[in-house]
Protein backbone atom coordinates (compact mmCIF):
# COMPACT_ATOMS: atom_id res chain seq x y z
CA UNK A 1 0.00 0.00 0.00
CA UNK A 2 2.60 2.34 1.37
CA UNK A 3 4.40 1.99 -2.71
CA UNK A 4 0.86 2.59 -4.35
CA UNK A 5 1.78 5.45 -6.87
CA UNK A 6 -2.07 6.20 -6.94
CA UNK A 7 -2.15 6.13 -3.38
CA UNK A 8 -1.45 9.55 -3.09
CA UNK A 9 -4.29 11.04 -4.71
CA UNK A 10 -6.68 9.14 -2.39
CA UNK A 11 -9.41 11.62 -1.29
CA UNK A 12 -10.34 11.26 2.57
CA UNK A 13 -12.81 12.80 4.33
CA UNK A 14 -11.99 14.57 7.83
CA UNK A 15 -15.77 15.88 8.36
CA UNK A 16 -18.42 13.84 7.03
CA UNK A 17 -21.32 16.05 5.84
CA UNK A 18 -24.15 14.48 4.16
CA UNK A 19 -26.71 16.85 2.86
CA UNK A 20 -29.58 15.70 0.74
CA UNK A 21 -27.39 12.56 -0.25
CA UNK A 22 -24.94 15.06 -1.62
CA UNK A 23 -21.86 14.37 -0.53
CA UNK A 24 -20.47 17.99 0.72
CA UNK A 25 -17.50 16.69 3.24
CA UNK A 26 -14.46 18.45 4.75
CA UNK A 27 -11.82 16.10 2.60
CA UNK A 28 -8.06 16.39 2.64
CA UNK A 29 -8.14 17.92 -0.69
CA UNK A 30 -10.65 20.39 1.09
CA UNK A 31 -8.02 21.19 3.69
CA UNK A 32 -5.14 21.40 1.45
CA UNK A 33 -7.80 23.84 -0.87
CA UNK A 34 -8.19 25.91 2.50
CA UNK A 35 -3.84 25.56 2.99
CA UNK A 36 -3.36 26.97 -0.59
CA UNK A 37 -5.65 29.81 0.27
CA UNK A 38 -4.24 30.56 2.97
CA UNK A 39 -0.74 30.27 2.52
CA UNK A 40 -0.84 32.49 -0.77
CA UNK A 41 -3.84 35.16 1.12
CA UNK A 42 -0.77 35.27 4.09
CA UNK A 43 2.10 35.69 1.90
CA UNK A 44 0.58 38.30 -0.41
CA UNK A 45 -0.75 40.24 2.45
CA UNK A 46 1.64 40.15 4.58
CA UNK A 47 5.38 40.88 3.02
CA UNK A 48 2.90 44.13 1.54
CA UNK A 49 1.93 45.30 4.89
CA UNK A 50 5.01 47.57 4.72
CA UNK A 51 3.79 49.45 1.77
CA UNK A 52 7.68 50.06 1.78
CA UNK A 53 8.74 52.54 -0.90
CA UNK A 54 12.22 50.16 -1.18
CA UNK A 55 10.70 46.85 -1.34
CA UNK A 56 12.04 44.09 1.06
CA UNK A 57 13.00 40.82 -0.51
CA UNK A 58 9.58 39.45 0.03
CA UNK A 59 7.86 42.27 -0.95
CA UNK A 60 9.17 42.71 -3.97
CA UNK A 61 8.66 38.91 -4.56
CA UNK A 62 4.90 39.99 -4.45
CA UNK A 63 5.14 42.35 -6.99
CA UNK A 64 7.22 40.59 -8.98
CA UNK A 65 4.17 38.21 -8.95
CA UNK A 66 1.79 41.47 -9.63
CA UNK A 67 3.43 42.83 -12.57
CA UNK A 68 4.35 39.43 -14.11
CA UNK A 69 0.98 38.34 -14.62
CA UNK A 70 -0.16 42.14 -15.14
CA UNK A 71 2.48 42.42 -18.08
CA UNK A 72 1.30 38.46 -19.06
CA UNK A 73 -2.22 39.98 -19.23
CA UNK A 74 -1.54 43.07 -21.27
CA UNK A 75 0.43 41.45 -23.51
CA UNK A 76 -2.45 38.39 -24.18
CA UNK A 77 -5.55 40.63 -24.13
CA UNK A 78 -4.72 44.82 -24.69
CA UNK A 79 -5.37 47.20 -21.67
CA UNK A 80 -9.07 46.20 -22.05
CA UNK A 81 -8.21 43.03 -20.69
CA UNK A 82 -6.90 44.55 -17.23
CA UNK A 83 -10.33 44.12 -16.13
CA UNK A 84 -10.12 40.34 -15.48
CA UNK A 85 -7.09 41.15 -13.97
CA UNK A 86 -8.45 40.53 -10.58
CA UNK A 87 -9.25 36.66 -11.93
CA UNK A 88 -6.16 35.99 -13.84
CA UNK A 89 -4.24 36.96 -11.07
CA UNK A 90 -6.02 34.63 -8.55
CA UNK A 91 -6.18 31.51 -11.21
CA UNK A 92 -2.46 31.74 -11.27
CA UNK A 93 -1.77 32.73 -7.97
CA UNK A 94 -4.07 29.67 -6.61
CA UNK A 95 -2.82 26.86 -9.45
CA UNK A 96 0.88 28.21 -8.63
CA UNK A 97 0.77 27.81 -4.66
CA UNK A 98 -1.78 24.30 -5.16
CA UNK A 99 1.04 22.80 -7.58
CA UNK A 100 3.96 24.66 -4.92
CA UNK A 101 2.43 22.86 -1.82
CA UNK A 102 1.94 19.35 -4.02
CA UNK A 103 5.53 19.20 -3.56
CA UNK A 104 6.12 18.51 0.19
CA UNK A 105 6.00 15.00 0.56
CA UNK A 106 2.18 13.28 2.71
CA UNK A 107 1.06 16.41 1.23
CA UNK A 108 -2.04 16.39 -1.25
CA UNK A 109 -2.25 18.46 -4.81
CA UNK A 110 -5.73 19.14 -5.20
CA UNK A 111 -4.79 20.60 -9.03
CA UNK A 112 -3.71 16.42 -9.88
CA UNK A 113 -7.75 16.08 -9.49
CA UNK A 114 -9.48 16.78 -12.79
CA UNK A 115 -12.58 18.19 -11.25
CA UNK A 116 -10.35 20.83 -9.90
CA UNK A 117 -8.87 22.03 -12.95
CA UNK A 118 -11.63 21.41 -14.89
CA UNK A 119 -14.07 23.60 -12.62
CA UNK A 120 -11.19 26.52 -12.74
CA UNK A 121 -10.90 26.04 -16.92
CA UNK A 122 -14.73 26.27 -16.79
CA UNK A 123 -14.46 29.29 -15.24
CA UNK A 124 -12.44 30.64 -17.58
CA UNK A 125 -14.15 29.47 -20.40
CA UNK A 126 -17.61 30.61 -18.75
CA UNK A 127 -16.42 34.12 -17.91
CA UNK A 128 -14.96 34.11 -21.70
CA UNK A 129 -18.55 33.08 -23.08
CA UNK A 130 -20.89 35.17 -20.88
CA UNK A 131 -18.32 38.21 -21.44
CA UNK A 132 -18.20 37.98 -25.35
CA UNK A 133 -22.28 37.68 -25.07
CA UNK A 134 -22.64 40.59 -22.77
CA UNK A 135 -20.57 42.94 -24.45
CA UNK A 136 -20.62 41.91 -28.20
CA UNK A 137 -23.95 39.94 -28.27
CA UNK A 138 -24.49 38.08 -31.19
CA UNK A 139 -21.31 39.79 -32.88
CA UNK A 140 -19.55 37.48 -30.69
CA UNK A 141 -20.36 34.58 -32.93
CA UNK A 142 -17.62 36.50 -35.19
CA UNK A 143 -15.32 34.65 -33.16
CA UNK A 144 -16.13 31.35 -35.22
CA UNK A 145 -16.39 33.07 -38.65
CA UNK A 146 -12.55 34.65 -39.59
CA UNK A 147 -12.15 36.97 -41.85
CA UNK A 148 -10.87 36.26 -45.49
CA UNK A 149 -11.75 33.15 -46.12
CA UNK A 150 -13.47 31.68 -49.38
CA UNK A 151 -16.89 30.92 -48.70
CA UNK A 152 -16.75 27.45 -50.77
CA UNK A 153 -14.43 26.78 -47.36
CA UNK A 154 -16.82 28.41 -44.80
CA UNK A 155 -18.56 25.41 -43.05
CA UNK A 156 -15.58 23.31 -42.71
CA UNK A 157 -13.63 26.60 -40.95
CA UNK A 158 -16.30 27.35 -38.71
CA UNK A 159 -16.97 23.54 -37.78
CA UNK A 160 -13.16 23.79 -36.91
CA UNK A 161 -13.19 26.41 -34.75
CA UNK A 162 -16.48 25.69 -33.15
CA UNK A 163 -14.82 22.53 -32.39
CA UNK A 164 -11.86 24.12 -31.39
CA UNK A 165 -13.38 26.47 -29.03
CA UNK A 166 -15.36 23.32 -27.17
CA UNK A 167 -12.28 21.35 -26.91
CA UNK A 168 -10.68 24.47 -24.95
CA UNK A 169 -12.00 24.19 -21.72
CA UNK A 170 -10.81 20.02 -22.14
CA UNK A 171 -7.43 20.77 -23.00
CA UNK A 172 -6.86 23.42 -20.58
CA UNK A 173 -8.02 21.23 -17.42
CA UNK A 174 -6.03 17.93 -18.69
CA UNK A 175 -2.95 19.90 -19.21
CA UNK A 176 -2.70 20.90 -15.77
CA UNK A 177 -4.52 17.50 -13.94
CA UNK A 178 -2.13 15.49 -16.03
CA UNK A 179 1.00 17.24 -15.59
CA UNK A 180 0.24 17.03 -12.28
CA UNK A 181 -0.90 13.77 -11.53
CA UNK A 182 2.16 12.03 -14.17
CA UNK A 183 4.68 14.18 -12.12
CA UNK A 184 3.74 12.97 -9.04
CA UNK A 185 3.36 9.71 -10.08
CA UNK A 186 6.86 9.58 -11.72
CA UNK A 187 8.26 10.57 -8.78
CA UNK A 188 6.42 8.30 -6.17
CA UNK A 189 7.69 5.33 -8.55
CA UNK A 190 10.94 6.08 -8.88
CA UNK A 191 11.40 6.94 -4.78
CA UNK A 192 9.88 3.56 -4.51
CA UNK A 193 12.02 1.87 -6.29
CA UNK A 194 14.90 3.82 -3.77
CA UNK A 195 13.35 1.61 -1.22
CA UNK A 196 12.59 -1.45 -2.63
CA UNK A 197 16.07 -1.78 -3.95
CA UNK A 198 17.58 -0.44 -0.48
CA UNK A 199 15.83 -3.54 1.32
CA UNK A 200 17.58 -6.07 -1.41
CA UNK A 201 20.95 -5.82 0.51
CA UNK A 202 24.48 -4.15 -0.26
CA UNK A 203 24.20 -5.17 -3.78
CA UNK A 204 20.73 -3.44 -4.19
CA UNK A 205 21.82 -0.57 -2.36
CA UNK A 206 24.28 0.25 -4.82
CA UNK A 207 21.32 -0.21 -7.64
CA UNK A 208 19.36 2.46 -5.43
CA UNK A 209 21.86 5.09 -6.45
CA UNK A 210 20.56 5.24 -9.59
CA UNK A 211 16.77 5.83 -9.05
CA UNK A 212 17.72 8.06 -6.40
CA UNK A 213 19.57 10.94 -8.36
CA UNK A 214 16.37 10.67 -10.34
CA UNK A 215 14.25 11.32 -7.76
CA UNK A 216 16.42 14.18 -7.23
CA UNK A 217 16.75 15.63 -10.63
CA UNK A 218 12.55 14.68 -10.84
CA UNK A 219 12.14 17.12 -8.28
CA UNK A 220 13.92 19.81 -9.32
CA UNK A 221 12.13 19.21 -13.09
CA UNK A 222 8.37 19.04 -10.70
CA UNK A 223 9.14 22.21 -9.14
CA UNK A 224 9.60 23.71 -12.93
CA UNK A 225 6.34 21.45 -13.95
CA UNK A 226 5.11 23.15 -11.01
CA UNK A 227 5.38 26.67 -11.93
CA UNK A 228 5.23 25.96 -15.82
CA UNK A 229 1.49 24.91 -15.50
CA UNK A 230 0.46 27.58 -13.62
CA UNK A 231 2.46 29.93 -15.80
CA UNK A 232 0.60 28.19 -19.30
CA UNK A 233 -2.85 27.80 -17.68
CA UNK A 234 -2.85 32.15 -17.28
CA UNK A 235 -1.20 32.38 -20.17
CA UNK A 236 -3.56 30.34 -21.96
CA UNK A 237 -6.84 32.07 -19.49
CA UNK A 238 -5.16 35.43 -21.11
CA UNK A 239 -5.50 34.37 -24.73
CA UNK A 240 -8.81 33.17 -24.56
CA UNK A 241 -10.01 36.31 -23.07
CA UNK A 242 -8.69 38.16 -25.62
CA UNK A 243 -10.71 36.69 -27.33
CA UNK A 244 -13.95 37.15 -25.33
CA UNK A 245 -12.87 40.89 -26.28
CA UNK A 246 -11.78 41.30 -29.65
CA UNK A 247 -13.41 38.32 -31.08
CA UNK A 248 -13.26 39.71 -35.03
CA UNK A 249 -9.76 38.16 -34.59
CA UNK B 1 -2.20 11.75 12.18
CA UNK B 2 -3.33 13.52 8.93
CA UNK B 3 -1.68 10.69 6.76
CA UNK B 4 -2.90 7.57 8.66
CA UNK B 5 -6.61 8.97 7.95
CA UNK B 6 -6.11 9.50 4.82
CA UNK B 7 -5.16 5.50 4.48
CA UNK B 8 -8.07 4.39 6.71
CA UNK B 9 -10.38 6.70 4.08
CA UNK B 10 -8.33 5.60 0.92
CA UNK B 11 -8.67 1.96 2.07
CA UNK B 12 -12.42 2.14 2.27
CA UNK B 13 -12.73 4.62 -1.59
CA UNK B 14 -10.49 2.29 -3.33
CA UNK B 15 -12.64 -0.58 -3.38
CA UNK B 16 -15.47 1.36 -4.88
CA UNK B 17 -12.76 2.99 -7.84
CA UNK B 18 -9.23 2.27 -8.38
CA UNK B 19 -8.13 5.56 -9.85
CA UNK B 20 -9.54 8.22 -7.33
CA UNK B 21 -9.43 11.48 -9.57
CA UNK B 22 -12.09 9.72 -11.86
CA UNK B 23 -14.18 8.49 -8.75
CA UNK B 24 -16.81 11.01 -9.39
CA UNK B 25 -18.06 10.18 -5.59
CA UNK B 26 -15.65 12.91 -4.40
CA UNK B 27 -16.88 15.74 -6.98
CA UNK B 28 -19.50 17.28 -5.33
CA UNK B 29 -17.23 17.76 -2.32
CA UNK B 30 -14.37 19.01 -3.91
CA UNK B 31 -16.56 21.56 -6.18
CA UNK B 32 -18.49 22.84 -3.03
CA UNK B 33 -14.44 23.63 -1.28
CA UNK B 34 -13.18 24.90 -4.49
CA UNK B 35 -16.20 26.96 -5.15
CA UNK B 36 -15.97 28.58 -1.74
CA UNK B 37 -11.96 28.68 -1.16
CA UNK B 38 -11.31 29.77 -4.29
CA UNK B 39 -14.30 32.75 -3.63
CA UNK B 40 -12.80 33.62 -0.98
CA UNK B 41 -9.15 34.11 -2.28
CA UNK B 42 -10.58 35.99 -5.33
CA UNK B 43 -12.77 38.35 -2.90
CA UNK B 44 -9.66 38.88 -1.05
CA UNK B 45 -7.16 39.39 -3.96
CA UNK B 46 -9.65 41.94 -5.55
CA UNK B 47 -10.34 43.63 -2.51
CA UNK B 48 -7.27 44.28 -0.11
CA UNK B 49 -4.12 42.19 -2.26
CA UNK B 50 -4.52 43.81 -5.45
CA UNK B 51 -5.35 47.54 -4.80
CA UNK B 52 -2.50 47.08 -2.05
CA UNK B 53 0.07 46.14 -4.64
CA UNK B 54 -1.19 48.78 -7.32
CA UNK B 55 -1.05 51.23 -5.29
CA UNK B 56 2.21 50.41 -3.68
CA UNK B 57 3.77 50.33 -7.79
CA UNK B 58 1.54 53.46 -8.22
CA UNK B 59 3.20 55.57 -5.68
CA UNK B 60 6.37 54.11 -6.36
CA UNK B 61 6.13 55.10 -10.14
CA UNK B 62 5.04 58.67 -9.24
CA UNK B 63 7.75 59.08 -6.85
CA UNK B 64 10.40 58.03 -9.83
CA UNK B 65 8.67 60.21 -12.74
CA UNK B 66 8.46 63.00 -9.62
CA UNK B 67 12.24 62.84 -8.94
CA UNK B 68 13.25 61.98 -12.66
CA UNK B 69 11.10 65.58 -13.33
CA UNK B 70 13.42 67.30 -10.96
CA UNK B 71 16.47 66.40 -12.20
CA UNK B 72 15.14 67.30 -15.18
CA UNK B 73 14.80 70.86 -14.20
CA UNK B 74 17.52 70.77 -12.27
CA UNK B 75 19.85 70.12 -15.48
CA UNK B 76 18.37 72.65 -17.52
CA UNK B 77 18.91 75.21 -14.76
CA UNK B 78 22.32 74.11 -14.58
CA UNK B 79 22.07 74.09 -18.43
CA UNK B 80 20.81 78.00 -18.29
CA UNK B 81 23.27 78.96 -15.59
CA UNK B 82 25.92 77.60 -17.97
CA UNK B 83 24.92 78.91 -21.33
CA UNK B 84 24.35 82.42 -18.90
CA UNK B 85 28.15 82.29 -17.97
CA UNK B 86 29.43 81.59 -21.55
CA UNK B 87 27.34 84.92 -22.41
CA UNK B 88 28.91 87.06 -20.08
CA UNK B 89 32.29 85.27 -21.25
CA UNK B 90 31.79 86.30 -24.43
CA UNK B 91 30.67 89.59 -23.63
CA UNK B 92 33.53 90.70 -21.82
CA UNK B 93 36.13 88.94 -24.15
CA UNK B 94 34.24 91.29 -26.71
CA UNK B 95 34.50 94.66 -24.75
CA UNK B 96 38.08 93.47 -24.06
CA UNK B 97 38.75 93.47 -27.29
CA UNK B 98 36.83 96.86 -28.27
CA UNK B 99 38.79 98.47 -26.10
CA UNK B 100 42.19 97.33 -27.14
CA UNK B 101 40.99 98.45 -30.46
CA UNK B 102 40.13 102.12 -29.04
CA UNK B 103 43.24 101.72 -27.34
CA UNK B 104 44.91 101.23 -30.51
CA UNK B 105 43.59 103.47 -33.00
CA UNK B 106 44.03 106.30 -30.45
CA UNK B 107 47.51 106.02 -30.14
CA UNK B 108 47.49 106.02 -34.19
CA UNK B 109 46.02 109.05 -34.12
CA UNK B 110 48.02 110.65 -31.94
CA UNK B 111 51.45 109.40 -34.06
CA UNK B 112 50.09 110.45 -36.78
CA UNK B 113 49.19 114.20 -35.62
CA UNK B 114 52.60 113.77 -34.25
CA UNK B 115 53.95 113.54 -37.71
CA UNK B 116 51.83 115.76 -39.15
CA UNK B 117 52.88 118.46 -37.28
CA UNK B 118 56.63 118.06 -37.45
CA UNK B 119 56.45 117.37 -41.22
CA UNK B 120 54.58 120.62 -41.71
CA UNK B 121 57.42 122.33 -39.43
CA UNK B 122 59.86 121.00 -41.51
CA UNK B 123 58.24 122.18 -44.55
CA UNK B 124 58.34 125.34 -43.20
CA UNK B 125 61.69 125.25 -42.60
CA UNK B 126 62.60 123.90 -45.47
CA UNK B 127 60.72 127.00 -47.74
CA UNK B 128 62.26 129.42 -45.29
CA UNK B 129 65.24 128.64 -46.36
CA UNK B 130 65.22 127.76 -49.90
CA UNK B 131 63.20 131.35 -50.41
CA UNK B 132 66.38 132.76 -48.28
CA UNK B 133 68.64 130.93 -50.71
CA UNK B 134 66.97 132.16 -53.75
CA UNK B 135 67.09 135.92 -52.12
CA UNK B 136 70.86 135.57 -52.13
CA UNK B 137 70.96 133.63 -55.39
CA UNK B 138 69.14 136.53 -57.32
CA UNK B 139 71.16 139.06 -54.85
CA UNK B 140 74.07 137.55 -56.30
CA UNK B 141 72.99 137.18 -59.86
CA UNK B 142 72.52 140.84 -59.90
CA UNK B 143 75.73 141.68 -58.22
CA UNK B 144 76.92 139.40 -60.82
CA UNK B 145 75.41 141.92 -63.86
CA UNK B 146 76.77 144.88 -62.66
CA UNK B 147 80.51 143.15 -61.83
CA UNK B 148 80.06 142.10 -65.84
CA UNK B 149 78.71 145.46 -66.80
CA UNK B 150 82.04 147.13 -64.65
CA UNK B 151 84.44 144.38 -66.29
CA UNK B 152 83.52 144.53 -69.59
CA UNK B 153 83.85 148.67 -69.40
CA UNK B 154 87.18 148.12 -68.35
CA UNK B 155 87.98 145.57 -70.88
CA UNK B 156 86.63 147.53 -73.46
CA UNK B 157 88.61 150.50 -72.40
CA UNK B 158 91.89 148.66 -72.08
CA UNK B 159 90.76 146.88 -75.88
CA UNK B 160 89.90 149.97 -77.69
CA UNK B 161 91.45 152.74 -75.66
CA UNK B 162 88.41 155.00 -75.14
CA UNK B 163 85.62 154.76 -73.02
CA UNK B 164 81.80 153.71 -73.66
CA UNK B 165 78.74 154.56 -72.35
CA UNK B 166 77.77 152.81 -69.89
CA UNK B 167 74.09 151.91 -70.70
CA UNK B 168 75.41 150.54 -74.26
CA UNK B 169 77.60 148.00 -71.97
CA UNK B 170 74.30 146.94 -70.20
CA UNK B 171 72.74 146.44 -73.27
CA UNK B 172 75.72 144.25 -74.79
CA UNK B 173 75.79 142.39 -71.44
CA UNK B 174 72.50 141.74 -71.09
CA UNK B 175 72.15 140.45 -75.21
CA UNK B 176 75.29 138.32 -74.70
CA UNK B 177 73.98 137.14 -71.61
CA UNK B 178 70.36 136.08 -73.04
CA UNK B 179 72.35 134.59 -75.64
CA UNK B 180 74.37 132.62 -73.52
CA UNK B 181 71.58 131.26 -71.78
Amino acid sequence: MANDPIHQFQISKLIPIDVGGLDLSFTNSSLFMVATVAVASAFLFLTTSNRGMVPSRMQSISEMGYEFVASMLRDGAGSAGMRFFPMVFSLFMFVLVANLLGMFPYFFTITSHIIVTFMLSLLVIGTVVVYGFWKHGLGFLKLFVPSGIPMVLMPLVVLIEVISFLSRPISLSVRLFANMLAGHITLKVFAGFVTSLGAMGALGIGGAILPLFMAVALTGLEFLVAFLQAYVFAVLTCMYLNDALHPGH
Amino acid sequence: MLVTAAYAAGAEHATENSFPPFDSSTFSSQILWLAITFGLFYLFMSRVVLPRIGSILETRRDRIAQDLNEANRLKLESDQAFAAYEQELAEARSNAHEIAQTARDEAKADADAERAKVEAEVAGRLEKAEAEIAAVKSKALAEVDAIAVDTTSAIVEQLIGGSVTKARVTAAVKAAAEGRE
